[in-house]
């Protein structure tokens, strides 16, 4: 590695524009003649629209529209789709209600878009709004997902009968019961993964702009994947034809999965910019953040898992009703099915698993990928089980998980996946030292003379990352293509450029990709750009979610460098006369090994363009593209432990340490994969103790609609975090990496409610574990 | 309409605004000045942070017109003569942010804090005095990290200068 190569720790290129207010997010791009745009959302959970009527607000000063769902229609514009296929049980595709960008007839949650109001200012856009009468006759609303499936429930889709969207199934579920009946120990729990609300900083903005003279179309959005949001407005959505419609997702501020989608706003901005001839804008504030933003996790699952007489695990079986919430939104459907059942394994020999999901519409806002998607679900579920189990069979947590723990790699678990390396041990291993386990009981024991309940928790969690191969989520379902694609454009005078179809919001790609350049061709990463973000620069591309950037994203970087190494190869052996076999690339000299010839990177960059000496038959250009398919998921693993103290007065929970010992394969820079872990367990710590969608179940208002009342992770909520790694390099791609995006929020919800409940002595506890709630558990027992 | 004049990063600036026209707005809108971002809408997120005559403001809540003829420091009028300021390379040094969005107002609200603490400051408080700024990707390790360093930098350049 070189000071700026493969692992080394390199301060961001992309900093210093940030931290000096020049970052260029959608809401600070202005057009010529741009006008702003606000929605007109349903104050109610459910409803039927009698009528909209729109006179007043026309009158109102400075307005330029205000248009509504039938004529959204009326232009041929389609409705909202869920991309990835599920087949029930019993093989009936997945029931998918009509998701309107605008609301044509009925409104199905607290915030959905009825109209929208172009006008010349915001505030102007914001005053018509209110003058928008729409006259609602309202329903009966359902919000909780159990509530929704009983008989007389509020019905939401005509096309799905019980508010059942599927009723799916993964696993062997009477090899499962056979076991399980004839197990020395079942341990059963009920285990609820609440509702969140994402939360990125940036709120969601769209600008649409159509150029009449073009007859095109470009948007501006706050997107984590602009290639996806332009084939799915063009193929499903009848916006613009591919070729006439440009994505760019300029600087994001943060995703974590809810600006993957293609929400109504973004549509009605590029369809209200023709209408009406002028660029349209608009940005969610907070509250419609909360309200409209895809919401994460709300899973109600019922977990039996059994041992045998020596504590080894025989099978796990798992009962889930996910609430998807009022419309499907694009991924939904894979979350709590292939993103969740496949992973139901942990890091455990488990012969035999059975998991049964029910997914189901409610008046709520709709529920998608979240940090982690279906794995910290997962990983939550067994995690809280495994531990319950050492309680209850009176051994130690880690030997329970050591004694069950997958040895051999690969390993094909009974829930499809194919574990390729893995070492859990190590991890283990690493968490126990960093957290010094040994010296816990002291430690209990000091926090005990002050008063206060002192408990440790682990979590032993696997993840997937990096979907694929293509051909293998296609026979699941998956509408899409999980490659990603990558260009190497090395410029006349030897910079290089390199677009790629992967997305940066916050993840640092400007310098890790730069760096992988760097070390392969010995250039300083300043003379590397990376581009991304825009369709019409970058060709093709999937995007970033999943933690795919890393392993399927610079996969793609990988094999353009190979062509262009290769190239610049035969270029310089031809020019030095040398055999192609002999040339080495080195700190931006190309050499022929073991002489003191040489040529300067650059010089080698202008041949291939002047292209006055280049072997016959060679085109001229040193610029290569490469597609990357992955053969198989990424497994990163680990081992996250909490400590913490509760104050049995208050119920309030201090988390007086946290270790995270991670194996993420090779790692391109470690400041950068240490601050993504300290994001993901400070969100999975919001999880566990802090935050907590709340729908009143009469209204189905929402309750938690701002930051006083949804409770964000603030700096004195959290600890600083101890972060170490351990290695087991991914066989399947290049680099050897894994990804680490998603790990922290996957592993340490878990950690965090196995450390209370080891401090309060009752497994009886749910996220959010806020004081109110440690306290009441505290009383249950008698404390 | 409000008639409002101040000094922005140094510069006088006069205008006609809405009465209801928020600093915010004004100095992204008005005046271009798109560093200073708006993540919420109830004063909590601390991403629109900027200096009113010294003192660290939220700018989302107060109007434009409050602010006549005060000075205002942005994001923007931090560095001097291309120079960062230590707040500012200290959060480049310690990867104490990760999109960007919430980091202007951070760094605003770092500098509010370590002026207001020239003895020093230790973890515990760099922690306390954060509550008005919401940050979701960093998980404030390094936050706090970059805000410790920077309050020494900035000491130690206070007592070479007496």
């Amino acid at each position: 590695m070189g000071i700026e190569g493969i692992g080394a720790r390199v301060t961001r290129k992309e900093d210093r524009r940030f931290v000096t207010g020049l970052g260029r997010y959608v809401d600070d791009m202005v057009l010529p003649g741009m006008k702003h745009a606000v929605f007109v959302r349903s104050p109610h959970a459910h409803a039927k629209i009698a009528g909209i009527r729109t006179d007043q607000a026309r009158a109102m000063p400075g307005i330029i529209a205000v248009l509504t769902g039938p004529e959204l229609k009326a232009d041929g514009i389609g409705n909202l789709i869920c991309g990835w296929m599920i087949h029930s049980k019993d093989g009936t595709p997945m029931r998918m209600g009509a998701w309107s960008p605008l609301a044509v007839d009925r409104v199905r949650y607290v915030g959905e878009a009825v109209a929208v109001v172009v006008a010349e200012t915001r505030g102007q856009a914001r005053d018509a709004a209110e003058k928008v009468e729409v006259d609602y006759e309202e329903l009966p609303a359902v919000t909780d997902a159990v509530e929704a499936l009983k008989p007389g429930a509020p019905q939401l889709h005509p096309e799905a009968e019980g508010n059942l969207i599927f009723d799916w199934e993964l696993g062997d579920a009477k090899a499962v019961d056979e076991a399980l009946a004839s197990a020395a120990h079942v341990t059963r729990m009920r285990i609820v993964n609440n509702r969140l609300i994402p939360n990125a900083m940036e709120p969601r903005a769209a600008l649409g702009h159509y150029d009449r003279a073009e007859d095109h179309f470009t948007l501006w959005t706050t997107s984590q994947n602009p290639h996806v949001a332009r084939l799915v407005m063009s193929a499903f959505y009848n916006v613009a034809p591919e070729n006439k419609l440009r994505v760019i997702a300029p600087d994001v501020g943060g995703g974590f999965g809810s600006k993957i989608y293609i929400y109504p706003e973004e549509i009605v901005c590029l369809w209200a910019s023709k209408r009406t001839g002028v660029p349209v804008k608009w940005t969610a504030d907070r509250t419609e953040s909360f309200m409209c933003d895809a919401h994460g996790r709300d899973h109600v699952s019922e977990v039996a898992l059994g041992f045998d007489a020596d504590h080894r695990m025989v099978a796990l079986k798992v009962d889930t009703i996910a609430n998807l919430g009022a419309y499907m939104s694009l991924f939904s459907s894979c979350v709590p099915t292939y993103l969740y059942a496949t992973l139901l394994s942990g890091q455990y020999v488990i012969p035999a698993i059975h998991c049964n999901v029910r997914t189901v519409y409610t008046n709520t806002a709709p529920v998608d990928a979240y940090r982690g998607a279906g794995r910290p679900e997962a990983t939550y579920l067994i995690e809280r089980t495994v531990e319950t189990a050492a309680r209850e069979l009176g051994i130690s947590p880690a030997k329970l998980r050591r004694r069950n723990f997958i040895r051999e790699f690969p390993y094909q678990t009974p829930v499809i996946l194919n574990y390729d390396t893995g070492d859990y041990e190590a991890s283990l291993e690493a968490a126990l030292k960093a957290a010094d386990y040994a010296g816990f009981p002291a430690r209990r024991e000091e926090a005990k003379r002050r008063g206060k309940l002192r408990g440790i928790g682990m979590s032993c969690y696997i993840e997937a990352c990096g979907l694929a191969p293509s051909q293998a989520v296609g026979s699941l379902g998956a509408g899409v293509g999980l490659w990603e694609s990558a260009e190497v454009r090395v410029n006349m005078a030897g910079t290089i450029e390199v677009l790629t179809g992967s997305h940066s919001h916050g993840q640092g790609h400007e310098t890790t990709f730069a760096q992988v350049v760097a070390d392969r061709l010995g250039v300083p990463i300043e003379q590397v750009s990376i581009i991304h973000g825009d369709t019409d620069k970058v060709q093709m591309g999937m995007g970033t979610y999943g933690s795919r950037s890393g392993a399927v994203g610079l996969s793609a970087v990988v094999k353009a460098l190979d062509k262009v190494e290769a190239k610049a190869k035969r270029i310089a052996a031809h020019l030095l006369e040398a055999d192609e076999s002999d040339i080495t690339i080195e700190n931006g000299e190309v050499k022929v090994a073991g002489t003191d010839r040489s040529l300067p990177w650059a010089q080698v960059a202008l041949a291939a363009y002047t292209a006055h000496n280049l072997p016959t038959g060679m085109e001229p250009g040193l610029k290569e593209s490469a597609f990357y398919d992955p053969a198989n998921f990424t497994f990163p693993a680990g081992c996250h432990i909490a400590e913490v103290e509760v104050d049995p007065e208050t119920g309030h929970t201090t988390v007086v340490q946290f270790v995270a010992a991670d194996d993420f394969g090779n790692i391109i820079n470690p400041m950068i994969v240490e601050g993504q872990v300290h994001g993901g367990v400070a969100q999975g710590i919001g999880q566990a103790l802090l935050e907590g969608c709340r729908y009143d179940p009469a209204s189905g208002q929402l309750i938690t609609a701002s930051y006083m009342d949804y409770t964000m992770p603030r700096a004195a909520d959290l600890p600083s975090f101890a972060v170490a790694t351990t290695n087991t390099p991914c066989p399947n791609n290049p680099l050897g990496i894994k990804g680490c995006g998603e790990a922290g929020a996957i592993g340490s919800p878990p950690a965090i409610i196995n450390a209370i409940t080891d401090a309060i002595g009752t497994n009886d506890l749910s996220m959010p574990a806020t004081p109110q709630a440690v306290w009441e558990a505290i009383r249950r027992q008698g404390h | 309409m409000a008639e409002i004049s101040m000094t922005v990063n140094g510069r006088k600036v006069t205008a006609t605004v809405e009465d209801r026209t928020l600093l915010v707005h004004f100095l992204r809108e008005h005046l271009g000045l798109t560093g200073t971002h708006v993540g919420c809408d109830t004063s909590q997120c601390g991403a629109c942070v900027v200096h009113l005559d010294g003192k660290a403001v939220k700018s989302c809540t107060m109007l434009a017109a409050q602010a006549s003829g005060s000075e205002v420091l942005t994001i923007e009028g931090l560095a001097q003569d291309g120079e960062l300021h230590p707040v500012q390379a200290a959060f480049k040094e310690y990867h104490g942010l990760q999109c960007g969005f919430c980091t202007p107002g951070m760094i605003m609200a770092a500098v509010d804090i370590i002026n207001r603490h020239p003895n020093g400051l230790d973890e515990k408080t760099v922690r306390e005095e954060l509550e008005g700024n919401i940050c979701r990707c960093t998980g404030y390790h390094n936050i706090v990290k970059a805000i410790l360093a920077a309050s020494e930098a900035m000491r130690g350049r206070a007592a070479e200068a007496a």
